[in-house]
């Protein structure tokens, strides 16, 4: 059989994305978009009015970078589980296709440094899994804005994955 | 107006302007020495995961956020500002759908540069939390 057309591949993998997205209101709500290279994700927060904290400086709302770094570390797990289904063909690809997802992962706790204050502008974050075990996940978020090098706020948090979910079957 | 009452008044008012509990619709019910306590409402925007209507965590660490930064001012020598320098949340259970989330802020030590706080989210009632948030915030006199 020929390989299938990059564009067909691109597309499916961009589809399943974006309805993974669209099932979380808030995500739409905060105004965050994912961009996709491969498997490689990065989570971006749209600069908007609605996310200052401090109209003095102005800065972004801790709150909001919270929410921000939070929805890239469970979308990272996300995302590689519904990655492995559709890549691996056969009936758990099928579900990717008809939009069924296995269920979101739940944050067990989440930890947040802001390391300088939130410009108001657009931000960018990228999510490590550290470690994906059957039942656990830890979790690590670095943020930046203009700079990859200079972050303005990094995360790690610890995640229960649905029994369905895990990596290595149950 | 007793001057505690009306600094607090004029901290709840300073805190709800903000853009971001503005659009979230955070208000300040109750302030004192210390502490804060702040609810927002329902909203089907908010939510998280749509099979359970559960609130998104996002919009918990909001509230926890606010309301333990609202603490650190909410005091008799209030700092001029204050920022968060780290914050931990540890998720108990779902926030209840269709209900209020209230958290209850508390800054319980002060140092001359730093404020410790700890905050309590919950829909029913706070013995049975939602989330329980450790920060660490500044204190920055100008």
């Amino acid at each position: 059989m020929p390989p299938e057309p990059v564009q067909v591949v691109k597309q499916r993998r961009d589809a399943a994305l974006a309805r993974l997205a669209a099932g979380v209101p808030y995500i739409r709500e905060l105004g965050i978009v994912f961009e996709r290279r491969g498997d490689e994700l990065t989570t971006i927060l749209t600069y908007a009015e609605k996310l200052i904290g401090n109209p003095a400086l102005p800065a972004l709302h801790g709150g909001a970078i919270g929410a921000f770094l939070e929805t890239a570390a469970v979308m990272e797990l996300a995302w590689g589980q519904v990655w492995e289904r559709m890549e691996g063909g056969g009936a758990a690809a099928a579900e990717i296709e008809a939009g069924r997802f296995p269920p979101l992962p739940r944050t067990i706790d989440f930890t947040i440094d802001f390391l300088r204050s939130g410009l108001p502008r657009d931000a960018y974050a990228r999510a490590r899994v550290n470690r994906s075990g059957r039942r656990y996940a830890s979790v690590h978020v670095e943020a930046w804005q203009d700079n990859r090098a200079r972050l303005f706020a990094q995360a790690t948090g610890h995640f229960l994955m649905s029994p369905d979910m895990s990596p290595d079957g149950e | 107006m007793d001057e505690t009452v009306r600094k607090a008044r004029i901290a709840a008012r300073f805190i709800e302007a903000l853009p971001h509990a503005r659009h979230l619709g955070m208000q300040v019910l109750e302030t004192g020495e210390g502490w804060v306590l702040m609810a927002l409402d329902y909203d089907p925007r908010f939510v998280g995961d749509p099979e359970t209507g559960v609130l998104h965590g996002g919009v918990v660490t909001a509230l926890l956020d606010t309301c333990s930064g609202a603490s650190v001012i909410a005091h008799s020598s209030a700092p001029d500002a204050t920022a968060t320098i780290d914050l931990r949340i540890d998720y108990m259970r779902p926030a209840q759908p269709h209900r209020r989330l209230y958290a209850r802020g508390e800054c319980y030590r002060r140092t001359r540069a730093v404020a410790f706080t700890r905050a309590l989210a919950w829909t029913g009632s706070p013995e049975e939390p939602v989330a329980a948030a450790a920060g660490a915030f500044t204190l920055e006199v100008r």
